[in-house]
């Protein structure tokens, strides 16, 4: 009977986007109405091929739903070599103007592929590593399958959707101009309803979980998929102009607006980029390790000071703007604070290792997991001191911010995420190992070489036009043009596109590894139970 | 009085001293609670409970996993 309201449901989805596409104002609405159709009827035949049949009655309780957690890792993997590839482009855009190519003008110049790239890496490759690392843990940290069936897949398929939605719709040019909240109103509410099936299954699995307490990984994961849900509708409130168009206007105006997108920009940050993810530090650090958390009191500290700091942080963006001073003054105290309970889940997550740092000379997981924290432990520190008004005012509008930023993306969530996709894989294939613990050596090298090289670059490239557009001769008149500044940076730019070529080099070694642990690696030996394929 | 003073009125009085009083007590909560040490150090075992399976719905002992 369900199947029959799907059926129903899904061809009304189709034939209404269909409708859409026809009446579409312009291209990137109809492109998405089309893509919509075709996601509709593909479900719609799937769905077909499996009803009618006899009535399944497998009891699937006694095993974890791991198929989408499979598909979640090989998602994240594809997706962070597309988004780094695409980074990789736009980097060698800016150091060689030429590379916007003349035939593809308004299609694939800078200004379209910057926001598929941020969007790209944060939202695909970190979005899907959230969701599957985050189906594999409250898994096994609440001994229970995951609640809700086959909507884990919905959230899964529903996710990649709107990925793929954003993404032809920045390339034809639909975007509301809110930084990391690019994609239009349609996009915006389908993602509403996949988060909240999302926050259905996470929430409906801790509901049913075997385990009384709740581990401390589970409450970052929690605390991301709620807050990001509450920024995600606050800052998207807009009224389409039409219902046949991708432009809406914003509700807020002026400086409302920026603050309520800076709201939003730094806590899609402190929650996405870091609670989700400091969720992965609590449950693959110790398991890598083989040692639970250095502290497991400090964990809960880590977690109420961080949720209670990190939403006030935002209005450090808007130092000298139109937004009142005592707001910019109070986002400044909060980051400065907030450096806290960072450094102390920085200390938790290395002295974790305490008692076994040798293994970070023989595992080479191991060693990108605390880099990674290192890494955490850097960009927390950088980040607030960054906050601060008078550096603010050398830092802002210069590539400082960028190098800020990539340190916390490539370095926290990207070798942190690595670790845990190189955790992952041999377990949820069944494999004894990794095909090659040396070529995770590499997979680290050239990473870390990449994040140095890039981090060092945009260091000196940003202080350097700071300083160059702050300079003033004798008589009062400002130096150097803005184009002075564009030329100075033209070496450092190449030094940072180098370096994105390491790291992405290093993500492809690292597909390359774990697509041959899964074909060749030895499986591991059959215990006495017989697990049922699922 | 509009709705932003007489929310912001709130906002730097009670609201500050609930959140405030809340994040203090959680301090105490995690660290002077009589036994917390022991349950923490019981918890903070749990991924290493579950690996390969979920808990049975009906035994009450728990499977034992390494």
């Amino acid at each position: 009977m369900g199947n029959y309201i799907k059926l129903v449901v899904l061809g009304l989805v189709a034939l209404f986007a269909l409708i859409a596409a026809n009446f579409g104002r312009d291209l990137a609405y109809q492109v998405n109405a089309i893509t919509f159709a075709l996601a509709a009827i593909v479900t719609f035949v799937y769905t077909l091929r499996n009803t009618g049949g006899p009535a399944q009655t497998v009891d699937l309780s006694g095993e974890y739903m791991d198929g989408v957690v499979r598909a979640g890792v090989i998602a994240t993997a594809f997706w962070g070599v597309v988004g780094f590839l695409v980074g990789v482009t736009i980097a060698f855009q800016l150091a060689f103007p030429a590379l916007n190519f003349e035939w593809a003008q308004g299609y694939a110049n800078f200004g379209r592929l910057r926001p598929l790239h941020t969007s790209a890496v944060i939202f695909a490759f970190g979005g899907n590593a959230l969701i599957a690392t985050s189906f594999y843990v409250v898994q096994r940290t609440s001994a229970a399958r995951l609640w809700g069936g086959n909507l884990a897949w919905f959230v899964f398929w529903g996710f990649q959707l709107m990925i793929v939605l954003a993404a032809t719709g920045y390339l034809l040019g639909a975007t509301q101009s809110k930084e990391y909240a690019e994609p239009e109103w349609y996009v915006d509410h389908w993602l509403t309803i996949v988060w909240v099936a999302y926050l259905a299954v996470f929430v409906g699995t801790l509901v049913k979980r075997k385990e009384p307490h709740i581990y401390v990984a589970n409450w970052f994961y929690l605390s991301f998929i709620l807050t990001v849900a509450m920024l995600h509708l606050v800052n998207n409130l807009s009224i389409p102009v039409s219902i046949y168009g991708s432009k809406s206007v914003q509700v807020f105006s002026g400086v409302q607006d920026a603050m309520t997108q800076w709201w939003y920009g730094h806590n899609a940050v402190g929650f996405f980029l870091t609670a989700g993810f400091l969720g992965m530090m609590y449950y693959f650090v110790p398991k890598q390790a083989e040692r639970p958390v250095f502290s497991y009191k400090l964990s809960i500290i880590h977690f109420w000071a961080l949720i209670f700091l990190y939403i006030w942080a935002g209005p450090h963006h808007l130092h000298y703007t139109a937004l009142p001073d005592w707001a910019s003054t109070l986002g400044m105290v909060f980051s400065i604070v907030l450096w806290m309970p960072s450094w102390g889940g920085m200390i938790n997550g290395l002295m974790t290792l305490s008692g076994a740092w040798d293994k970070l000379r023989t595992d080479p997981i191991i060693r990108m997991m605390v880099i990674s924290v290192g890494f955490y432990g850097m960009s927390t520190f950088e980040g607030p001191m960054m906050s601060i008004r008078a550096v603010n005012s050398l830092s802002h509008y210069t590539d400082w911010t960028i190098g800020h930023v990539h340190s916390g993306a490539l370095g926290w969530n990207g070798m942190i995420t690595f670790g845990a996709l190189y955790f992952l894989v041999p377990k949820l294939w069944n494999k004894e190992r990794l095909y090659s613990l040396s070529l995770v050596s590499w997979h680290f090298w050239l990473a870390t070489i990449g994040i140095i090289l890039y981090a060092a670059s945009m260091w000196v490239t940003g202080i350097m036009e700071g300083l160059m557009w702050r300079e003033v001769d004798a008589n009062g008149f400002l130096v150097n043009s803005f184009a002075d500044t564009v030329s100075a940076k033209f070496p450092m730019y190449v030094v940072r596109g180098l370096g994105g070529v390491l790291f992405l080099a290093g993500a492809i070694i690292m597909c390359y590894n774990l697509w041959m642990t899964v074909k060749r690696s030895p499986a591991v030996e059959a215990t006495n139970h017989v697990v049922p394929a699922e | 009085m509009e709705s932003y003073s007489l929310l912001r009125e709130f906002a730097d009085s009670w609201m500050l001293l609930l959140l405030f009083v809340f994040f203090v007590a959680m301090f105490l909560w995690v660290f002077f609670r009589p036994g917390a040490t022991k349950t923490y150090n019981d918890v903070a075992n749990i991924p290493f409970r579950h690996e390969d399976k979920p808990t049975p719905a009906q035994t009450s002992s728990g499977e034992k996993e390494a």
